[in-house]
């Protein structure tokens, strides 16, 4: 049939829109310079050498190296473990508060602390805090146990660590999923004579089990990707982030850290896929019952007494384990002397350039944050409200940024503009400089971004865009007086979740950092490894000090101009 | 209103869609031509999935055709962007802007047009007059019953002085009761300011109360055009009789034709009825019988048994069989008539000048 015709006039149409011809230009040139290049030029640098042409023989010779062999199964097990942990904790946490019927109001706020915490926390925080808490000198274990030589670092440490790091994670994804759960389900179940256990077993579990598994794969791709983590506490115990870290930084094997990069990029991206397209739509299809009313909690005491004492002891001990880092930071020596002291916040301040460090990655990430938000409503309203013919190219990168590791990302970005474009010297420039560590930044928080602002759109009715585009306003018009202020809430978090992630980041930027930026998190980093724990933990406070205060001030922002509840008042 | 109305030409347009499960395409408009007097109330009816707000969207510029040309006012406007368009639509869900109170969303395209302030509050104000919405300028569309928010969404087109005014099944939304009450203020205030407008419904009721012109459409095709009476009582076809009323349908065997009128045999009974198609002698056809127009009697054309009898207040409602064949009756205002109970032999009565064959 002639489909040429409609084809044609589209595309006319849309010629005739010069801003949003501009824009998807400009965006496609981004997206293609800033994620598709720099991971490009890592499989061009693994599989050609100056010698060989197209050769195998530096994935041969990377895989030789019995230290990544082991890298590869290490990481492997880790994530997997801390996969089945996160998913399900996270599954009890959402389960206790979607079912359960809680005796304090207490609960309620841990289990509130809990699910925030991630998202304000630097990522090695608790790496920190393990060390003080089980280390050598851990405060349980030397203190209170007298065990003198425990040692947590390696596999548990690991495990332990990112699986407290990433179970909120997990029970954010199943709450919301329990949710669409029609309590008439279950009750029917109920009616029929199953046992409360039954009913778990045989109806709500296998309603559940795609989002478990979602829960699991996500949790997975995160633990195989984090590079902060097992940094601190891995020890010898090293993982595909740290060994390719240490291959470039170390060893300075451009090329085979290009291939173990590749490596580590192809596993993420397999798990990546399954999860994007294979579970992510199950999970959500099987749930597709609103919850016609309220579901009846239980208040058996013999089911909600176990759970809520083993929740809120889970709760309490991430808690504490937050807590510990201010005060690693107050007392004099950890471990040793507990005289409170705030000698640590001084050096950050008068030794080690405190005030630059702060101004440095608080400037940088202040700039790349509202560039992203704007961004990913730009790519969002792209790919919810329009069509063209490149907005599945734009769709399929945009996504694909979240599952590349930082890791793969700095060693790209190394490779790809240390000698310029293609080793030209064309944007050479730019290495070194704050800017490509913003663009780092804004590459890193896109996906987030764009997520959340696809799935806002999607609330609003397609046809209140049309009315302003029939009534003679352009796509810009349309974009920035009907689309924006009415997804002006998901903007503002994504500003705020856009800067807490900036601030925080550290698996790419440490590759990309030069002298003359310091930045907290590589600072931390750096005094953690050092084992200067004081100065590591007086950094990190006032960094989640900052971070926390970023989200209140979202919060205050939201209630005072927030769109939503002028609209949802009826 | 100060600027022209337009014509609308549909020039075999076409529109294709994929299905997207079995990646099949088929035409969701096919081949329609069309000619929309400037000034005239036209109606696009058919049931869902007959093309017909396609043909809407595609007038409006939401969707490009695939095959044809589409004029306004004579200029050909495939090429047009919906914005650039001198079209106004009232959308289905409204499509007001939430985040605007009424004045602004009426305000809305004036201030794209970049009008002077006080021309803009002089024309609000007075289009608000125009769809009894005076002093609710303020409020948040939100607080506003569906009613008034439709009439929101048609002062905020109309205040464009649109060359054309297209509506998307705008009613649908609203109760049965408003309905009508909307139907009818849509319709005055076209005619007072003289536009011409193009609605899209599957509410046969609402196209006969509100058109000067009809076009039934069904997948995809158009099946006739004509004012409400023409096609409620010349149908062309089985699918417009009994699309547009309720209709019965007899089989009938064509004995002789000429000069719009035939002879007919139905069930072995020979009557001389109305041939407004043109059937030829020796064909067969179907005798048409809407419920209103046929009652029941004692001695009339055709024999039947009745099944089923039920008193509805204004009209007796009966259901006989005549040869095989289930006949809905409708006897109006049935006070003082001969009722007749289930399994009782009956006659249809009718008269043979007001039916008609297909």
């Amino acid at each position: 049939m002639a489909r040429r015709q409609s084809a044609e006039l589209d595309r006319k149409k849309l010629l005739a829109d010069p801003v949003m011809v501009t824009t998807i230009v400009l965006l496609i040139a981004f997206l293609t310079l800033f994620i598709l290049y720099p991971l490009a030029i890592l499989l061009v640098d693994s599989f050609i050498s100056e010698e060989q042409g197209i050769t195998l023989s530096i994935f041969q010779r990377v895989m030789g190296l019995s230290n990544f062999r082991r890298a590869i199964t290490n990481t492997l097990k880790v994530g997997f473990l801390v996969g089945i942990a996160s998913a399900l904790i996270g599954l009890l946490f959402a389960y206790v508060e979607v079912y359960v019927q809680l005796r304090t109001r207490f609960l309620g706020g841990l289990f509130k602390v809990v699910s925030m915490l991630p998202v304000v926390s630097p990522p090695f925080v608790l790496s920190l805090s393990m060390i003080m808490l089980f280390g050598k000198a851990g405060i349980i274990t030397r203190f209170l146990l007298k065990i003198y030589d425990n040692s947590v670092y390696g596999f548990w440490g690991i495990v332990i660590v990112q699986t407290l790091t990433f179970f909120p994670v997990c029970y954010m994804m199943l709450k919301g999923l329990l949710k669409n759960i029609d309590p008439s389900l279950e009750e029917a179940a109920r009616d029929m004579g199953a046992s409360r256990f039954k009913v778990f077993m045989t109806v709500t579990l296998p309603l559940l089990l795609p989002g478990i598994g979602n829960a699991f794969l996500v949790t997975f791709i995160e633990s195989i990707a984090d590079f902060a983590n097992p940094m601190i506490i891995g020890g010898s115990y090293d993982t595909l982030a740290t060994t390719i870290y240490l291959q470039i930084t170390g060893a300075y094997d451009k090329e085979g850290a290009a291939a173990m990069a590749v490596i580590l990029l192809c596993i993420t991206l397999v798990m990546f896929i399954v999860q994007k397209y294979y579970l992510e739509a199950r999970s959500t299809a099987t749930l597709t019952g609103k919850a016609s009313r309220m579901r009846m909690l239980i208040t058996d005491r013999s089911v909600t007494l176990p759970l809520t004492i083993l929740c809120g002891a889970l709760a309490l001990f991430v808690i504490v384990m937050y807590v510990c880092v201010p005060f690693g930071a107050l007392f004099r020596t950890w471990g040793y002397d507990f005289h409170l002291t705030t000698k640590w916040f001084q050096m950050v301040f008068t030794r080690y350039k405190g005030f630059k460090a702060f101004k440095d990655s608080f400037v940088l990430s202040l700039i790349a944050s509202p560039i992203t938000a704007l961004l990913s409503m730009i790519i969002s309203y792209l790919v919810v409200k329009r069509n063209f013919k490149a907005k599945g190219f734009i769709e399929a990168v945009s996504m694909l940024a979240m599952a590349v590791p930082g890791t793969v990302l700095g060693i790209g970005y190394i490779r790809g503009f240390s000698g310029g474009l293609f080793g030209t010297g064309i944007l050479q420039g730019l290495y070194g400089t704050g800017a490509i560590l913003v663009i780092v930044f804004i590459v890193r928080s896109l996906p987030t971004g764009t997520r959340s602002g696809i799935s806002a759109l999607r609330q609003i009715d397609k046809s209140i865009e049309e009315s302003a585009y029939d009534m003679g306003a352009d796509s810009f018009k349309v974009f920035m007086t009907v689309t924006l202020p009415l997804i002006k809430d998901s903007f503002l978090s994504g500003l705020v979740t856009a800067f807490v992630r900036s601030i925080t980041a550290i698996s790419a930027i440490i590759l990309l950092v030069t002298p003359s930026y310091l930045l907290i998190t590589v600072q931390i980093n750096e005094f953690a490894e050092k084992g200067s724990y004081g100065i590591a933990c007086a950094f990190a406070t006032i960094l989640i000090v900052i971070t926390y205060g970023a989200v209140l001030l979202m919060n205050l922002v939201m209630k005072f101009f927030g769109t939503s509840r002028k609209l949802k008042e009826e | 209103m100060s600027k022209e109305k337009k014509g609308v030409r549909l020039d075999h347009i076409s529109k294709i869609y994929q299905d997207p499960k079995t990646k099949k395409e088929f035409y969701a408009v096919q081949e329609t031509t069309l000619e929309i007097e400037p000034g005239t109330f036209v109606t696009l009816l058919g049931p869902s999935g007959c093309g017909k707000t396609t043909t809407l969207r595609m007038i409006a510029g939401f969707e490009s055709p695939d095959e044809g040309e589409i004029y306004l006012g004579g200029e050909p406007i495939n090429a047009l962007t919906p914005n650039k368009r001198d079209t106004a639509m009232v959308f289905q869900s409204y499509a007001l802007l939430p985040h605007y109170n009424v004045f602004d969303n009426v305000a809305y395209g004036l201030k794209l047009r970049k009008l002077p302030k006080e021309e803009i509050r002089q024309k609000v104000t007075n289009i608000l007059k125009l769809v009894e919405l005076e002093g609710m300028e303020e409020r948040m569309t939100n607080q506003l019953s569906g009613g008034q928010q439709q009439r929101v969404a048609l002062a905020r087109a109309l205040v464009l002085e649109p060359g054309v005014l297209l509506f998307d099944e705008p009613l649908s939304n609203l109760d049965a009761k408003l309905r009508v009450v909307m139907r009818t203020e849509i319709r005055k205030i076209q005619q007072k300011v003289g536009i011409t407008a193009i609605y899209v419904t599957h509410d046969q009721s609402e196209a006969m109360s509100i058109s000067d012109k009809i076009i039934i459409m069904s997948k995809g095709k158009v099946e006739q055009i004509g004012s409400p009476r023409e096609v409620y009582y010349r149908p062309n076809s089985k699918f417009v009789a009994d699309f547009i009323g309720e209709a019965n349908f007899l089989d009938a065997k064509v004995i002789s034709a000429g000069d719009g009128r035939a002879v007919i045999e139905v069930n072995g009974e020979k009557m001389e009825v109305n041939n407004y198609i043109g059937r030829k002698a020796g064909e067969n056809a179907s005798l048409v019988l809407r419920p209103e127009a046929v009652t029941l009697s004692d001695a009339g054309h055709l024999p039947c048994t009745v099944i089923l009898s039920t008193f509805m207040g204004s009209y007796q409602y009966y259901q006989v069989t005549v040869g095989g064949v289930t006949v809905q009756i409708t006897d109006y205002n049935p006070v003082n008539k001969k009722i007749f109970e289930v399994g009782e032999k009956a006659y249809l009565d009718f008269d043979t000048n007001g039916v008609y064959i297909l």
